[in-house]
């Protein structure tokens, strides 16, 4: 397959040099001065799939540079009618699309337009597959916040299996030897997860994946996605909610990320989602000039 | 069921190797074929006398005509995926002169009415099809469709092939039935409560690339059951289409051992690629049951290499390029196989794996043919059916799937450089396809 160059359709293939030159790059991205590296240039903006944070923040990234957006929904358009992805990509095309970038429910979405389009596809995050974007924006926030990968622990909490963030996250720590602890119950993280990547390994005790960690990074029970599974929620709270009473447990200037929406009183208490440690806001931030560096290197802009 | 009409000509294949397992002949023979049936078979310029038509069948293996016990033509009601005639042309340029077919059409064959349709000679078959008619009504599962007829109607066998007969009362009764009409009874192992939105096999590599998977239990848990209710059946017959698991493997011998009339067929794709080998979302490499592990595929190996495996069988699943060309959880099931078939035993099996080539013959003809009693086929002793498969094991040749005769081109070894390929394929003493 040979995607059109700047595409970026997931962490795993990527290079570490690539993923470290767009982080870079990234800090020089600032969304309150316009830099027109994309002037003129039109954005399509597919979204198969709700969406608040990560539409806005390419929509804004998008603009910031000095591109033109268009938003198509699956409510709303030609899709609710039943066209297939590859005509929606080849309309959007002929009309115009210098970019693409979708957000769909279905794992490897991207890959077919990638497939069929000459235009670079960016992946919004495909199924339970990969979320590239999140896993960028939130590699530049550790980055931020710890100055450097190296010996680094990482610890994600929750529901991994219908998590597109953390497969991305840990195919990126990964590639930085990282140390990746997984920690849920075996229906939400299967131990085939360790499998994901070097360096990641999976415990259903909190403490365990607590001890040492730099970064606590929570994941929400999607609910949504459970299909057909039984989680007892109430057992999922007494045992993996994050609390300062356990957030004690890792070192003392660890973080706490998520990449949202969070739900209070269930993966986490207010305390946490409102404390001192939480990064939960600065990630949601830095999606933007994380999203701009990724859109001006779909571009050949990224100098 | 459909025999192409018989040739009232004699056709003298000669100078070739004969490998006929059924009849214990590993030799240079000629073989003769006299009115749509087999003549004489002799040593090399033994058989004298004026014929109409000669084959030179040098530096060649001649074998009985290649059976497939399950092919997807998809008439009535698909006819842009397949038909009838583009399935057969595509099965005689693979050496298949006899082909099973599922009865998943639209509508479901369950009716003595739909069997007769597909004998019609305007579907334009140029290879042997026999039908295999739906188990229950409309294949819902629900109601057993009227064995009797169908057996006598000329179907060789019934199955709710694409879904399994999951209720256990169904399957028992089906095998009772089947048992007293010595009607095999083909089962499509999955338990789809355990697979539903599933799309590959369940392991690490459906983790890592966030697709659902199918676990090996889901298919072993049905076959262990049905594999059961024949031990305990007299008389039943069961034959687990595709089987693609080491655990759904043990079952059945288990069955076996125990005298059980327990039959199996594996695929080409089942002993050829693994769930490691899907790049890209190819929706190529999609199908029903889906790509297992290394372990099953070893497991698998080691069964046909031992005697274990009855047949190989294509599961020819042809889609349209629309309908697999799209999101991989949403894209159709199956993929084509008769023309890649014999090239990827012997690539696979023969020469990387040193199976004889003998138990591969065996394995396309003896084997299948004994599956489903297709009485006078499987084998060239004297007044069979003058089917014939001439083919050379050591000719290399590249796949490509544009020129498949199939209407679809949903494959996977497009392009695959490949050992061993069909020279002549004579149905009824005719010869329906050269190279």
């Amino acid at each position: 397959m040979n995607p059109a160059r700047g595409s970026l359709l997931g962490i795993e293939h990527m290079e570490a040099a690539e993923i470290l030159r767009l982080l870079k790059f990234a800090r020089r991205m600032n969304p309150d001065k316009t830099r027109p590296l994309l002037k003129g240039k039109r954005v399509l903006l597919l979204f198969y799939e709700a969406s608040t944070r990560t539409r806005s923040s390419f929509e804004i990234a998008a603009k910031s540079l000095g591109a033109h957006t268009v938003l198509i929904q699956s409510f709303g358009s030609s899709i609710e009618k039943g066209e297939s992805l590859l005509d929606t990509g080849y309309t959007v095309r002929a009309v115009g699309a210098d970019i693409i970038v979708i957000r769909h429910p279905n794992a490897g979405a991207p890959y077919v337009m990638a497939q069929h389009l000459d235009v670079p596809v960016i992946n919004a995050g495909d199924g339970l597959h990969e979320h590239p974007s999140q896993a960028l924006l939130d590699a530049y926030t550790v980055l931020r916040n710890k100055k450097t990968f190296k010996g680094l622990q990482v610890a994600i909490v929750g529901d991994i299996f219908h998590s597109r963030v953390a497969r991305s996250a840990c195919h990126l720590f990964s590639k930085f030897g990282v140390k990746i602890i997984l920690c849920g119950p075996p229906e939400l993280v299967p131990d085939v997860a360790a499998t994901l990547a070097s360096g990641v390994r999976v415990t259903r005790h909190i403490e365990d994946a607590l001890r040492g960690t730099d970064v606590v990074m929570l994941l929400r029970v999607q609910q949504e996605r459970l299909s057909g599974m039984k989680i007892d929620l109430a057992e999922y709270i007494a045992r993996y909610q994050m609390n300062p009473l356990r957030l004690k447990m890792a070192k003392k200037d660890a973080i706490v990320m998520h990449p949202g929406p969070i739900i209070r009183g269930l993966e986490l208490t207010s305390e946490i989602a409102d404390g001192a440690q939480t990064r939960i806001l600065e990630e949601v931030r830095n999606g933007v000039p994380t999203r701009m560096a990724i859109l001006a290197r779909a571009m050949g802009k990224m100098r | 069921m459909k025999n192409p009409e018989k040739n009232r000509t004699s056709l003298l294949i000669k100078g070739g190797h004969l490998i006929d397992p059924a009849a214990r002949t590993d030799a240079p023979m000629d073989v003769l074929l006299k009115d749509g049936r087999i003549a004489e078979v002799a040593p090399p310029n033994k058989i004298k006398g004026a014929v109409d038509e000669k084959l030179d069948a040098r530096g060649l293996i001649v074998a009985p005509g290649f059976i497939d016990l399950h092919v997807h033509f998809r008439e009535p009601g698909q006819a842009h995926k397949e038909t009838i005639a583009t399935g057969t042309a595509a099965a005689a340029v693979g050496g298949f002169t006899s082909v099973c077919t599922m009865p998943n059409t639209v509508p479901v064959i369950d009716s003595v009415e739909g069997i007769e349709w597909l004998r019609q000679p305007e579907r334009g078959a140029v290879v042997t099809v026999f039908a295999v008619a739906a188990a229950t009504r409309g294949s819902k599962g629900a109601t057993l469709t009227d064995f009797r007829a169908l057996h006598s109607a000329g179907a060789i066998a019934v199955t709710d092939d694409g879904k399994p007969i999951l209720d256990d009362g169904i399957m028992r009764e089906a095998l009772v039935l089947g048992g007293e009409l010595n009607f095999p009874v083909v089962q499509h192992a999955e338990d789809t409560r355990m697979t539903e939105n599933c799309s590959m096999h369940a392991g690490a590599r459906s983790f890592r690339l966030g697709l659902r998977g199918m676990t090996a239990a889901a298919e072993a848990s049905i076959v262990e059951r049905d594999v059961q209710l024949a031990m305990q059946i007299p008389n039943a017959r069961l034959h687990i289409a595709h089987l693609s698991t080491a655990d759904a493997l043990k079952s059945v011998r288990r069955g076996k051992r125990a005298k059980a009339r327990v039959t199996f067929e594996v695929t080409p794709h089942h002993f050829t690629l693994t769930d490691e080998d899907m790049r890209d979302y190819d929706s190529n490499y999609k199908m029903n049951p889906p790509l297992r592990s290394a372990s099953d595929l070893e497991a698998i190996l080691a069964a046909l290499a031992d005697g274990t495996v009855d047949a190989i069988a294509t599961d020819h699943a042809p889609h349209a390029a629309h309908e697999k060309e799209m999101e991989f959880e949403r894209a159709a099931f199956g993929i084509t196989g008769l023309e890649t078939a014999l090239a990827l035993a012997i690539t696979r099996l023969h020469r990387e794996k040193r199976i004889p080539l003998a138990r591969i013959v065996e394995l396309f003809t003896a084997g299948p043919a004994r599956c489903f009693d297709l009485r006078g086929r499987g084998s060239l002793v004297r007044g069979s059916v003058a089917d014939v498969t001439v083919f050379d094991p050591k000719k290399k040749w590249t796949f490509d799937a544009a020129k498949s005769r199939s209407k679809s081109k949903n494959t996977p070894f497009d392009g695959w450089q490949l050992t061993g390929k069909v020279i002549a394929t004579v149905v009824g003493g005719k010869i329906v396809y050269s190279a």
